[in-house]
């Protein structure tokens, strides 16, 4: 009888932490391997097929497909430089450049990855979009009500990321620091 | 006292292989991965756009809105496939999938340096029963490899502004996939 019971109990444990440590790893964790630049965040290796097996996992969870390295690489951000979650109710400020890419666009996304919606229309900018100043820098605010300038609407939602994907580029698995790679800073201010 | 400590103990071991496999496992038992999402709109071996992401509908998540899209949802068990693209204004890549979703290969339009991209899919032995003298075609002719029998060939086309989405997707749409027999 005990040893039925001691049985019972091993199994339920096993069954609880391992299926529980696969759904922590899955939703709360990020896989391992990223290069981080301020706010931003990339995993270069799931677009290869040395892709690891949690980021193969979570891929097959949310029913992404990965950007292939030949193509480019996405760099995600879901806090402001001051590690601050952004808020879709406070104004925020992309501010400065971006690494050598041919062609670069950012994207506001909810945690699930669906676009916004807004009155404008509008999800994101490409790099042929942007207002640059002389050096070539440029400011993008993020917030819930209309700027002059580049304005990219957050609808107002509580928690949104954003997504920074550079195609063809040199930056990779090989990229470690922010001197190969400048990313813009990204300040939340006033909330509303 | 110790030998009942012995089973928690045990519960925790066996809950780290739990996790493994439940980790290893799931991309073969997901039911929602991109594949399944594009397997409704996308008949096997033929180029079919995928509908533009809007917030209230999209086939995937984090698809970039900037971009048209298509695909080809191939099977080269009978034979290699033979794919080409036109070059659009601003940037197009081409993306090669297996079934489980691992990104194989992907080119861009420089690296193909043509106006078309051009190239050959097939498995590693379909390669190997090529003829032997065909030296000068396989110069100008690129050559991928498909770890796996079935998968998918992702088109995209870069609208730099919303208002060349439109030629974007006929770019992308331009695309073929045929077999060879």
């Amino acid at each position: 009888m005990r040893l039925l019971f001691g049985i019972l109990f091993t199994l339920g444990l096993a069954a609880g932490v391992g299926l529980g440590a696969t759904w922590l790893a899955l939703t709360q964790g990020t896989a391992y391997g990223g290069v981080t630049i301020g706010a931003w965040t990339a995993w270069p290796k799931t677009g290869t097929p040395g892709i690891d097996p949690y980021a193969r996992a979570m891929i097959a969870r949310s029913g992404e497909l990965p950007i292939g390295s030949g193509d480019g690489v996405a760099f995600f951000a879901r806090a402001d430089d001051g590690g601050r979650v952004l808020d879709g109710r406070c104004d925020a400020a992309l501010d400065g450049m971006t690494p050598q890419a041919r062609f670069w666009t950012m994207t506001l996304y909810d945690p699930e990855g669906r676009l916004v919606p807004n009155s404008v229309q509008r999800q994101g900018f490409t790099s042929q979009e942007i207002v640059r100043r002389a050096d070539g820098s440029f400011e993008i605010v993020i917030g819930p009500r209309a700027r002059p300038g580049d304005w990219l609407p957050t609808g107002g939602i509580e928690r949104y990321m954003l997504v920074l994907r550079l195609y063809d580029t040199p930056i990779g698995v090989a990229t470690r620091t922010a001197r190969e790679a400048p990313m813009p800073t990204l300040i939340q201010k006033a909330c509303s | 006292m110790i030998r009942l400590a012995l089973w928690p103990l045990g519960g925790v071991l066996l809950g780290g292989t739990v996790h493994l496999a439940s980790v290893l496992l799931l991309p073969t038992l997901a039911t929602q991965d991109a594949y399944s999402r594009l397997a409704p709109i996308a008949p096997v071996n033929e180029v079919k756009p995928i509908p533009a992401p809007t917030p209230e509908n999209a086939t995937m998540p984090f698809m970039d809105p900037a971009f048209a899209m298509a695909v080809c949802r191939y099977d080269i068990s009978e034979g290699p496939l033979k794919f080409s693209v036109p070059v659009s204004l601003a940037y197009t890549s081409v993306s090669f999938y297996t079934r489980a979703e691992v990104a194989y290969y992907a080119i861009n339009d420089r690296a193909a340096g043509r106006r078309v991209i051009e190239l050959d899919l097939m498995t590693s032995e379909q390669r190997g029963e090529l003829p032997e003298n065909e030296d000068i075609t396989a110069a100008d002719r690129l050559i991928v490899e498909s770890p796996t029998t079935t998968g998918l060939i992702v088109i995209k086309a870069l609208a730099p502004e919303p208002g060349l989405l439109a030629a974007a997707q006929a770019a992308a749409a331009a695309a073929k996939c045929i077999q060879v027999e």
